[in-house]
This record gives C-alpha cells, structure tokens and sequence, in this order.
C-alpha cells in the first residue's frame, strides 16, 4: 500500500514536470526588476492587456533593480524575462555580464522621471532645508566648523547644522542600502551636498576614493533610521512621530498630502510642475529595458513598447502622471517613443 | 489514634506550627502564581483582539462598493455603425463614449475640458467594459436606454466612506470640490448605492483599487497547496512509519531524526533559494508557477508532517501491535490495518497545521517569482500566479489610499482560511482521538 502511494506520488510528480516542460513556449511577456517603476509598469501592463484582446497581460515582478538586471542578464531563451525595470540607468559591469550571457541587443526607454521628497507630517512647521543641510545632518565624518578636519558628526539638532533651522531632534527615517531610493538619495543630495565644503574639495584632489565615502557614507548612530522598503510604513511612522522627516518617492507624498507636507529643498518645493521643469534638485529618470532578441518571439512586446511610449500612458495627462509618474520634456517623449518603436539599442 | 488527639506529644504541636506558619506564604504564592498565569493570558488575548479589530475595523468597508446610477443610452451610432451586428465590431467599440455621454446627460452643466475630465473621473474605467459584457451578451440592448449601476472610482468610494476629510483645503486631497458637489448631488438623488463588493471575489490583481481582487491569488493558493499536499502527505506519512515501525534503531536512524527535526527549523527563505536552483535553474521549470511555489512549499511542510506522523504513531499503545502479531498479521499488516488507522487523525491533525503554515507562507516564493502583478487568474498548474500572502504584501506597499482597506480584506480573508483550517484540526483530534 505504502509502496504504491510512493509510486503514484512520484509518478505524479514526473507528469506534472513534463507537463511543465512541453508548455515552456511562453505567451506572455515577463517583467521584473525595479519596485519604484513597479507601479507604473503594472498599470501599462494592465491597460496592455485590457486593450489587446489578442495578448495575454504581462507578468510584472517585484525583485528590485539589481536583482532584475541578474534575471534579465541570465540568458536568451522563453525562460528569461523580457523587460526589466530600473530606477537608475544600467551599470557597466551590467552591460557586461548581460553580454556574457548572450544579451547583447538592450533597448533602453526612458520613461519618465521621479522625484525624492524629504517629508514631515502636517502637526510641525516646514523647514526649509538645502541639500548643504541634509548632508551635515546625515553625513558620518563632518568637517569640523572651524578647524575644517573630519570629526564624526557631532550634531543632534537641526539648529546645530544651521542656525536658521528650528532646535528639533534631527531624526531621518530612510530606506535601506539594498533600495533604488537609496541609491539615488545618496547620489542626488550626498554627494552634492559635500562639495560645498572646502576640506572635501582639496581631499578630493589627494584622494578621491576616501572623499566618495566621506560624501556618501550616511551617519550610523541611530540618527538616520532604516525604515525597510515599504514607503506607506514611513508615512504612517511620520504622522505618528511628528519629530521625524522620512525620505521617500513622490508619489506616496501626492497621496498622502492630508497628512504629510514636502520639505522645501535649496528653495524648491516638491510638487508636479517643479519635478517636470527639472527645478526640484532631487529628482532621477526611470528606466524599462528591452531584450530586442525576444521582439517577434514573445508575442505582445513591440506592441506593449507602443502602449508604454504612447501619449495615452506618459504624456503630460497620461495615465501614468495620475499615477505619480513625472513625464518627460515633450521633445524628448518624442524621441524616446521614436527609439523606443525603431528598437534603437544602446552602444556598447 | 484517639490518644494522639487527646493528648497531642510535643513534637506533633511542634510540626502543626511550622506547617501553620508557613501555610500563608504558601498560599500567597499559589494565588501570585495563578494571578501570573492569568495576566499572560489576557495579555496575548489583548494583543489578539488588538490585531483583529485593527484589521477588522480597516478591512470591513472593502466588502462593500460604491456604484453609480448612469442613464446610458446604447447608441446604434457608436456600437454598431454598420448595422449588421458583426461580433467583431461589437467587441471593438468605443464603450467609454458610451459611458461619457451617460455622465454628460445627468450633468448637462458640466463644460471645458479639465471639468469634464474630472466629471468623467468619478466613474471607474471598468465601465466600459461592463457595458460591453452586455451588449456582447445581450446584442438586444443596442439602441434601448437603461439605468446602469456603474462602478464608482476609488476616489468616489473612499470619499462615500468617509475616508476623506472634507474640510481640508482642495490641494490636500485626492478628490476636488466640484467633484464631491456632483457626488453630493447623485446621492441627494439615490443615484449613489453601496453594493457587496463581488469585485474583490471574482477578478484578479489591478492598478485601480476599485477593480482589484483576490480571485487569482486565490486560486494561486490553492494550487499550490494541491502541490504541496499531494506530494508532502504521502511521503511524509511513508517516512514516518517507516523511521517509527520498520528502520532499525542504530546511528543512522538517529542521525535522519536530528536532522528532520533540524529541517523543521530551518527559515524558509532557504528553501526558496534551493527551489530556485534546483527547480528552475536546473530541471528549467517555469517561473512563478504554482508547480515549483507546491515543490518548495512541500519541502518546508515535509518535516512538520513526518514529525506529528512519528508521535501519532508512538502514541497508539504496543499492545494492539502485538496483539496484531500475535494472530498471525505480517509487520505491514500490522501496520496497514491496525496501527496507521488509529494513528491517522494525529497524522491529519499535524498535517492540516502544516499546510496552514505553508498558506501563511510568503518568503520562499520570493525567490521562485510568485512575487508578481498578475491579472489573468490561473487556471492550471504552470500558469503564472501569486498566492495569498504575497497579494497582501504587494497591496500594502501600493501609494493609493483605497488599497489600505484591501489589504485588510485581504488579510481576513486569509485568517479566516486559517482559523477554517486549525479548527478542523482541533475537531479532527476531538472527534477521532483514542484515550487508551
């Protein structure tokens, strides 16, 4: 009896992986990578799939931008995906390992830009940072007022980085090194906001690397809280401490304008027509790529490029703007959709 | 004995005083205890109630929705210009127009394009395609006029659910003034009716809250867990009374047993990334398919069934199996037709807990791609899917407000699969368990 169950169990299992095997010919197209672009792909895909009644609607996977690029570069071939999304551009040592694996021909779309707003909840008065301040708040190794050498951020208040700012705890929540909001909140204000120092500007001509990490490292004292991936918990971590500023994409600020305010940044207030104009300092393009080798054997991918680039999904009152997603310059939606539909490839 | 009474020796008295003294020091002590016990118990039943009517007081509006009443006027013109009903030309109409000129005729005011487009707003997308059903269904109601319950927009049903504070200036909420004015007037009308939420029961994931359901995840666990139950069970029952009734006791026997119950604890992230390498990367079986979500999932639960099996079997008493055996039965009679039956409802029982623990599961899948916006419900084994869990992961991390709710609902609707299925464990023990 036993050893009959034994049997059946087994022999189901090898039908069921040859049933898998023969219906490897995929009819769909496959997305992963970025979770910042995850909203805005899922919605195309969904109209894509509403529209096209011929087209299964893609599967979009979450596995952030470095974790895509992995799957997207494993190979050619249906069980490999056919887009990835990124919220940053595409890193050299990607393009190359892409290409050790066969994965020569990437289309690269620009689809539009998003903003990283510094927010605080409505109970406390806005403050007006600049990307100066944001550094010496969250900076490891400050230079020190005065002498101008590298001491370990000794600052706990705002009014300590700048006199003009009110006397609050400085308390930042963030996300982890392992995000794209990470990777852009470092380039876009760290790395600015320390090349307003003297010290750094002559230690980067005697030692370049040790000034990248002085710009970029982000202080470990508990200071900058690591608040995990899920940009809605910072939201509700802010209403609850209004003490805190949290860092976090535009689209949750839009949202939640009831109950959080974006802080001003070098003047500039975080809101749609600013971001779009390029005036908000703190803003960063977001990316799909492209297999061309898989164009014309997944059924749907020119098609769904088409939806991608159309004025209907990224134009100024497309449906993606609804969604939180800044449109690009209308000069340059027209070239990219123009690339984006003669499948121009990126140069090696 | 009546002399001890009578006259009570002084050793005696002595014991009776010490025992007196000490005796309220003793019963303090038993009242702290027991006081300790119940604090812990209602303390972890606060927090229980805490949880649940957190998610009870969030979730319950998803159950319903909000649909407006739309005079819509099929229009041979825009449906069917040549006349000739030609499926295809049904299909591909422009049923959104039809839709608008229903907003525009109960709004006749309404002018310039960005009132409109805010007018036009406060239905869902998905009417258009509700429209189509119908007439695909039904080509009769080409040309006829009805009043058509629509789909509100999630805007519309957060606004009706009292989600949106209407005192706060236009710029801090999703919803603008003209929109809540023509939102007041439907309602003042009737035209505005909150319905059962099927929507949340019969489709798949969407990017619009009010059209999002968790039908496909739904499904998704299910055939998971077919997987998952079809391949663990059999071979967890098989191990178990093989390592319990027939393996020899020596070092090799001990050293399975150290390491099932080691499996039993090991994260179940781990089992996901040997799922991605051995299931897909190696045997090349397809991405998030249920299939290899069941295959991982089945490793996991493994342990837990063999280890209930064993102590389910240990607990039927030696003498039935030598009273088998001494009539004559072979050991797999034995085994077959006395000790497995009587050990089977604390088999079932572990594995039911087992299989509620792999439904909770969301880790592992992670690494296989059922992490996934997937709108199409799946209808078999190697179709893209998502279970559960992840459906609730993947909503809880959505900017729009609406989805605060579903989530929610969605996390009852997965507690209420797992108190369904732990208490048909707790009945199973009740109903079949032998006292011997």
């Amino acid at each position: 009896m036993l050893k009959q169950k034994l049997a059946l169990a087994v022999a189901a299992t090898l039908t069921l992986a040859g049933v898998a095997h023969a219906q490897s010919a995929r009819d769909y197209i496959s997305i992963v990578g970025s979770s910042t672009v995850y909203p805005f792909t899922t919605t195309v895909a969904e109209q894509f799939g509403k529209a096209n009644a011929s087209f299964k609607t893609p599967k979009v996977e979450s596995t952030g931008t470095g974790g895509g690029f992995k799957l997207f570069c494993g190979g050619v071939g249906v069980q490999h995906p056919d887009v990835s999304n990124a919220s940053r551009a595409i890193k050299k040592s990607e393009i190359e390992s892409c290409a050790k694996n066969g994965v020569t021909d990437i289309v690269e779309i620009n689809i539009g830009f998003d903003g990283i707003v510094v927010a605080s909840s409505k109970k406390t008065k806005p403050m007006p940072l600049t990307i100066k301040d944001l550094w010496l708040a969250l900076a490891k190794e400050v230079p020190e007022p005065g002498t101008g050498k590298l001491v370990a951020n000794p600052f706990k208040t705002w009014q300590e980085v700048n006199p003009e700012l009110p006397a609050k705890k400085i308390e930042v929540l963030g996300p982890p090194p392992t995000s794209g909001t990470r990777d852009a909140f470092v380039e876009l204000v760290m790395d600015h906001g320390c090349k307003e120092f003297a010290t750094i500007k002559e230690l980067e001509k005697t030692d370049e690397k040790k000034a990248k990490a002085v710009c970029q490292t982000i202080r470990e004292d508990g200071v900058f809280i690591e608040a995990g991936e899920n940009d809605n918990l910072i939201v509700q971590k802010l209403v609850a401490n209004p003490n805190a500023l949290g860092i976090f994409g535009f689209s949750f600020l839009e949202e939640n304008l009831d109950k959080i305010q974006g802080e001003t940044i070098n003047g500039v207030t975080p809101n749609f027509e600013n971001i779009a104009d390029g005036k908000y300092p703190v803003s960063r393009p977001l990316f799909i790529y492209v297999k061309k080798a898989h164009v014309g054997v997944i059924p749907g991918i020119k098609e769904f490029i088409a939806e991608f680039t159309s004025e209907k999904a990224v134009g100024d009152d497309g449906y993606l703007s609804k969604k939180g997603l800044i449109p690009l310059p209308d000069a340059k939606r027209k070239q990219v959709a123009a690339d984006a539909k003669n499948l121009k490839t990126m140069t090696p | 004995m009546n002399k001890v009474i009578s006259s009570p020796d002084p050793l005696q008295r002595n014991i009776k005083t010490i025992v007196n003294a000490s005796l309220p020091r003793r019963h303090a002590a038993e009242r702290r205890f027991r006081w300790y016990g119940l604090i812990a118990v209602s303390l972890g039943l606060a927090f229980v109630v805490l949880m649940f009517g957190n998610i009870i007081s969030k979730g319950y509006p998803a159950f319903w929705q909000t649909y407006i009443q739309v005079p819509i006027q099929f229009d041979p013109a825009v449906i069917d210009p040549q006349g000739n009903r030609d499926p295809q030309a049904l299909q591909s109409a422009d049923y959104a127009a039809l839709v608008r000129a229903g907003m525009r005729r109960m709004f006749p005011a309404v002018e310039g394009r960005l009132e409109l487009r805010a007018l036009y707003g406060l239905v869902s997308s998905d009417g258009a395609l509700e429209l189509q059903n119908r007439v695909l269904q039904n080509p009769e109601l080409i040309g006829a006029e009805q009043e058509i319950w629509l789909l509100a927009s999630a805007n519309v049903d957060t606004l009706i659910k009292g989600n949106i504070e209407r005192s706060l200036d236009e710029t801090e909420r999703p919803i603008k003034d003209n929109q809540i004015g023509w939102v007041d007037q439907l309602q003042a009308a009737g035209q505005i009716e909150k319905q059962f939420n099927t929507i949340l029961f019969s489709s798949g994931d969407s990017r619009e809250p009010e059209q999002a359901g968790i039908r496909g995840a739904l499904m998704g666990s299910f055939y998971t867990l077919l997987i998952t139950f079809l391949l663990s069970f059999p071979i967890g029952v098989a191990t178990a009374v093989y390592l319990e009734e027939f393996a020899p006791k020596n070092r090799w026997t001990d050293l399975i047993e150290v390491n099932i119950n080691n499996l039993a604890a090991v994260p179940s992230i781990v089992f996901g990334l040997l799922g991605l390498a051995v299931f897909i990367n190696f045997f090349g079986l397809p991405r998030s398919a249920p299939l290899v979500g069941g295959l991982v999932l089945s490793l996991m639960t493994l342990p837990v069934i063999i280890i209930a099996g064993r102590a389910a079997l240990t607990s039927v008493p030696p003498s039935i199996r030598e009273a088998a055996l001494g009539v004559g039965a072979s050991k797999l009679q034995m085994v077959g037709h006395h000790v497995l039956p009587l050990a089977m409802p604390g088999m079932l029982t572990g594995s039911i807990i087992g299989m509620a623990r792999a439904l909770g599961e969301s880790a592992p899948l992670l690494m296989i791609g059922m992490v996934a916006f997937i709108v199409d419900v799946p209808k078999s084994f190697t179709d893209p899917a998502t279970v559960l869990p992840v459906q609730i992961f993947l909503w809880s991390d959505l900017p729009e407000r609406a989805f605060v709710e579903r989530t929610s609902a969605a996390i009852m609707v997965l507690l209420a699969f797992m108190i369904v299925m732990n208490g048909l464990a707790i009945i199973l023990r009740k109903r079949f368990e032998r006292r011997w």
